[in-house]
């Protein structure tokens, strides 16, 4: 009962609210995710965005419960998908749920495909563990993904493996796979990294259009603005582990607030402006089992201050639905 | 344009494919590269952009002399390089130096950084131990390394500061040409730029060429004064780089740029799809190579191979309707 009227009130498919996720490693402990909050409704796109290690691909896990174990470990948060509390659940009750109601898209698509099984066996795997359907009327629905995802003649390709078809070709299978038991929430972790530019284009058209036919909620993992210009309506900001900057991408792009995501921004070359000299961070991204105090952007920011050095920045309510985590800012308030 | 440092003359690539165990039957060629003129200025960048696979790596390699060519004549200062030999061969490999894409499998694990960045300047002879360490020094400085960096081993070190290792090696023998084969694309959005930024400044203290190869448009268009648009095996397109993403006039050209990511939300860009699956370079029919996907195709483009040719000064398209 409580879910359904939490379901009605809030809007939310999925919310996310301090979650923490921690390697315990010889080294020490990593902090790969630590403290991150966020929220999202249905057919409402939100982009990870942040530098190569920051935490990105561990929160996504983390929400379907897949942190690499032993040394992985969630210790602490919510991740509530529909009302209901992820992180509470048995390993059996979140089988059901993965693949059904939520499905993720990894990074790499030749670890998510199994090079001994044909397309059409791998496609109607999830079919047939999530839906009582005939064979036949299995088969139909995986030409049918095939053909939604645009591969010319699906009855040829569901009998081929996965070393006869193209790169680009093998990340809209794994699309398709991800799509085929219309799950409410898509996670998508950097999926179109090694297409080359037109058939990421025809890609990204591809899983919008999905989207906006299924309503779905989806998270869109990358490092590149490119593409969250192109096609998230609001961007999360992710340094060393923490939600730096969050609100809508026209905020994110046009009136950026944390000197990351500022940084982000205007190291990004331009196609329609000469610029000799490109913007650039100097240094390095912390190491995550050593984070220093205060801010860990403190060491490479240009406006750094003392107080920043010392104490974590609290969160700063730019505008409705922007906010950011940055001594700048709450300064100002204060 | 200014001086000419690199003249590539209706350059061809074929890799040959062959069946069958005892008698080995031709069943055709790969036309990697198929017939491709250009030509990079000194102390200039020339981008050159395509599809995956459409022959730009060979092309590359193709100068490098790690590959053999199958027709044309690739000219540096002038000489023919093909009949180079002895000094003078050595002396072309050491002006002639490569940065590729993964800064992770490229530098050899075993060797120190020292080692590797003299490795070039050894080949290219004539100069002392002493001189081969200032060398080294200089290098390491110039791209913004530490000193004690040459005593490291290259997984001490992050992928942007590899890439730089990459540079430093590239640099020492004194090129006059570096060739850039997607020499950011692996790197994070704010080491590229400074590794972008690097480049710049390197070109704009030696007046060493690049030959750049990008999937990322706005990489190319940021780095080169010319832009050669290739598609399977031809080179396209040719033109300041300023005016292709002005006024791209090959169907292909225009199809790449409007699939091209955009910088804001709110850059509006009609985009133009291309019919039909990716073509691989295996046997390709006569005709234009884009005729069976392309919008605008007539009668003639199956049956005609469009050269490229000038349609207005110095923008050269090889398409029927131009
Ligand atoms: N199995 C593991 N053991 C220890 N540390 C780990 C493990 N997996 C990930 N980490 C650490 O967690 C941090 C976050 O990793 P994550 O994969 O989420 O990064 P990411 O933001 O997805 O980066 P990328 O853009 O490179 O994919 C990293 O710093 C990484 O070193
Ligand atoms: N040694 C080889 N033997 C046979 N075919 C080859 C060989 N090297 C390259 N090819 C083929 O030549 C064509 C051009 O390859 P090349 O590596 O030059 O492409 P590219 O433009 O660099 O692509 P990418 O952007 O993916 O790096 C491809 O079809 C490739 O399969
Ligand atoms: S809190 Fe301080 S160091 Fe951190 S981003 Fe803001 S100004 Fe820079
Ligand atoms: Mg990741
Ligand atoms: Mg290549």
């Amino acid at each position: 009962m409580k879910s359904v009227e939490q379901k009605i009130s809030s809007g939310n498919v999925l919310e996310v609210k301090d979650l923490k996720t921690y390697f315990f490693t010889g080294r020490g402990v990593v902090k790969a995710v630590d403290g991150v909050s966020f929220e999202l409704k249905e057919g409402e796109t939100l982009g990870l965005v942040g530098e190569s290690g920051c935490g990105k691909t561990i929160t996504c896990l983390s929400i379907l419960r897949l942190v690499p174990g032993p040394a992985g470990r969630i210790v602490g948060g919510e991740v509530i998908l529909d009302g209901d509390d992820l992180l509470s659940k048995s390993e059996k009750a979140m089988r059901r749920i993965r693949g059904k109601k939520v499905s993720m898209i990894l990074q790499d698509p030749m670890v998510s495909l199994n090079p001994v099984f044909t397309i059409g066996n791998q496609m109607a795997e999830p079919v047939r563990i999530h839906q009582k359907l005939s064979r036949r009327l299995v088969w139909e629905k995986v030409k049918e993904m095939l053909r939604l995802m645009s591969i010319p003649s699906p009855e040829i390709r569901i009998r081929e493996y996965p070393h006869q078809m193209s790169g680009g070709m093998r990340q809209r299978v794994v699309g398709g796979i991800a799509l085929s038991c219309q799950p409410r929430l898509l996670i998508a972790d950097e999926p179109t990294t090694s297409l080359d530019v037109t058939i990421q284009a025809q890609y990204l058209r591809l899983l919008k259009e999905v989207q906006q036919k299924e309503n779905l909620a989806m998270i869109m993992v990358t490092h590149d603005l490119g593409i969250v210009a192109k096609v998230c309506d609001r961007v999360a900001v992710m340094y060393a582990g923490k939600i730096v900057e969050c609100g809508d991408v026209r905020e994110i792009f046009y009136r950026p607030a944390h000197p990351y995501t500022k940084a982000l921004l205007g190291s990004l070359p331009k196609m329609e402006e000469r610029q000799e000299k490109l913007y650039t961070i100097e240094g390095q991204p912390p190491e995550l089992h050593a984070l220093p105090p205060g801010c860990s952007f403190a060491p490479r920011c240009p406006d750094v201050q003392e107080i920043c050095k010392q104490e974590y920045p609290p969160q700063s309510i730019i505008k409705d639905g922007h906010c950011t985590s940055c001594w700048l800012f709450a300064a100002r308030k204060a | 344009m200014g001086e000419i440092l690199v003249e590539a003359r209706d350059v061809k690539k074929y890799f040959p494919v062959n069946r069958g165990v005892i008698v080995l039957k031709h069943l055709g060629d790969i036309k990697a590269v198929d017939g491709v003129s250009f030509t990079i200025g000194k102390g200039e960048t020339f981008g050159l952009v395509g599809e995956s696979g459409c022959g730009k790596t060979t092309t590359a390699r193709l100068i490098l002399l790690l590959e053999t060519l199958t027709g044309g004549t690739i000219f540096f200062d002038g000489k023919d390089t093909s009949e180079l030999s002895g000094p003078e061969l050595r002396k072309y490999r050491a002006s002639v130096q490569a940065v590729f894409q993964d800064p992770y499998s490229s530098l050899s694990p075993r060797m120190r950084v020292g080692t590797i960045i003299a490795e070039p300047v050894v080949i290219g002879g004539a100069i002392s131990t002493n001189g081969i360490k200032d060398r080294i020094a200089q290098v390491i400085k110039m791209v913004g390394l530490r000193r004690d960096a040459m005593e490291l081993y290259p997984h001490e070190f992050s992928g942007g500061q590899r890439q730089r290792i990459a540079i430093a090696r590239a640099l020492a023998s004194n090129p006059k040409l570096i060739i850039l084969d997607e020499p950011v694309s692996a790197l994070d959005v704010s080491i590229r730029a400074q590794i972008m930024n690097l480049l710049y400044d390197i070109q704009q203290k030696l007046g060493v060429s690049y030959l750049l190869i990008a999937h990322n448009l706005a990489v190319v268009k940021h780095m080169s004064k010319v832009t050669g648009v290739m598609y399977m095996g031809k080179l396209v397109e040719v033109v300041e780089s300023q005016e292709l993403y002005l006024h791209p006039l090959h169907p292909y050209t225009q199809a790449l740029l409007s699939a091209a990511l955009p910088s804001h939300p709110d850059e509006q860009r009609e985009e133009i799809v291309l019919p039909g699956e990716v073509s691989t370079p295996f046997n390709p029919p006569p005709g234009c190579r884009l005729y069976r996907r392309c919008l605008y195709a007539r009668p003639v483009c199956s049956e005609q191979d469009p050269p490229l040719k000038e349609v207005s000064s110095g923008h050269f398209v090889a398409c029927h309707l131009h």
